[in-house]
């Protein structure tokens, strides 16, 4: 993330130089700082919101149901997890949202995820394993319909907007899988590293 | 029928959730405040992050590198797809952005139109996603994490770009 982040500043002041654009990249930055506080206080509410339903979820033992109930699959997953982990069932509260396109209702969840995969984490600033996956499935982005790029493509008078549904679930579907597989590999290889 | 669908599903969970709840005598009011309680605390404490990854891709986004990118692939694959594969781990809004001009000036029913539809629809924000979850429990050692969101990324636009093929230029 360092190198990222420091790549990304330095490579847009050289091309602001270049570009004759300084002034652009000066006020998209002071304008991106905003846009950050924005985004923090247009969440609190939802988030509110959601962490309250969800600790009902939590409290009537709905989320240790569904953490049984998917725990053959997450087994296999999460191994450092244990099989009855409350992080279970939210982690597949969080994938459900996301599929469903429930975005507001996904960054919630997910971050509540990773709040409990932290209470168990021996080295607070290193990520788990768990967490590393969990994240791999979540940039993976599934998503059952893509309601967004749909309205886009409706906005522009597609002729057969749905046409896309089926290509986009077997590509979401694949590169969902592949992110998976990627995490468990890369979770063997890192280990000799560590 | 698609909005239908999800127009129904926040409201059905929700009952659920409630219901659920009331059947195994959860004082459900009580419940909601003490978990909503935590909502500010977490929103203001991803701040920091959220400004350090929206500040970083919007100054890249403004300095033209892209476009600069653009010129120099685009032999390789359609023009206007190589920023959108650039942008889209980095920032959805602007990943939409430039998924809504393509639609526009090559149609809503062109072939990179439909290909950029899947790119889109099929992959999410990792850099986003990583600084925010990751920082919202303060953790600064991503091991794989990132590497794997990235291998995720370039997996899903092969994909994509494979069954676009198949599916709209097959039969045309």
């Amino acid at each position: 993330m360092n190198y990222i982040f420091f790549t990304l500043i330095i490579l847009s002041i050289i091309a602001g130089i270049l570009n004759n654009r300084l002034d652009l990249v000066v006020n998209s930055m002071l304008e991106a700082c905003n846009l950050a506080v924005k985004i923090s206080f247009s969440l609190i509410g939802i988030m509110a919101f959601w962490l309250g339903i969800m600790r009902i979820a939590e409290k009537s033992g709905l989320v240790s149901i569904l953490s049984k109930l998917i725990s053959p699959l997450t087994k296999i997953i999460f191994k450092d997890l244990k099989k009855d982990d409350p992080a279970l069932g939210n982690i597949t509260m969080s994938i459900t949202a996301n599929a469903l396109g429930l975005t507001n209702a996904a960054t919630p969840i997910g971050l509540k995820v990773m709040q409990e995969l932290q209470e168990s984490n021996p080295k607070k600033d290193i990520a788990t394993d768990s967490m590393c996956m969990f994240l791999g499935m979540n940039t993976a982005g599934f998503q059952i319909i893509p309601a967004t790029v749909i309205a886009i493509l409706v906005g522009a008078g597609a002729k057969n907007p749905t046409e896309i549904i089926i290509p986009t679930l077997i590509v979401t579907t694949l590169s969902f899988l592949a992110a998976i597989a990627t995490a468990l590999l890369l979770q063997r290889i890192w280990r000799k590293y560590d | 029928m698609i909005e239908r669908i999800s127009l129904y599903i926040l409201p059905l969970m929700i009952l659920g959730i409630l219901t659920f709840g009331l059947i195994k005598k959860v004082p459900v009011y009580e419940e909601f405040i003490e978990g909503a309680k935590d909502g500010f605390k977490v929103s203001v404490s991803i701040i920091p992050y959220l400004v350090a990854i929206i500040v970083a891709v919007s100054m890249f986004r403004a300095s033209g590198v892209i476009d600069v990118l653009k010129n120099v692939t685009s032999n390789l694959l359609p023009p206007d797809i190589i920023p959108l594969m650039l942008t889209r781990p980095l920032s959805g809004s602007a990943a939409l952005g430039i998924f809504s001009d393509i639609v526009n000036s090559h149609g809503a029913d062109s072939y990179i139109a439909k290909l950029a539809a899947i790119m889109v629809g099929s992959s999410e924000t990792t850099f986003y996603v990583l600084s925010v979850y990751f920082g919202s429990v303060g953790i600064k050692k991503y091991r794989y994490a990132l590497l794997t969101g990235i291998i995720a990324d370039v997996i899903s636009f092969v994909l994509a770009i494979w069954v676009a093929q198949y599916f709209f230029l097959a039969t045309n």
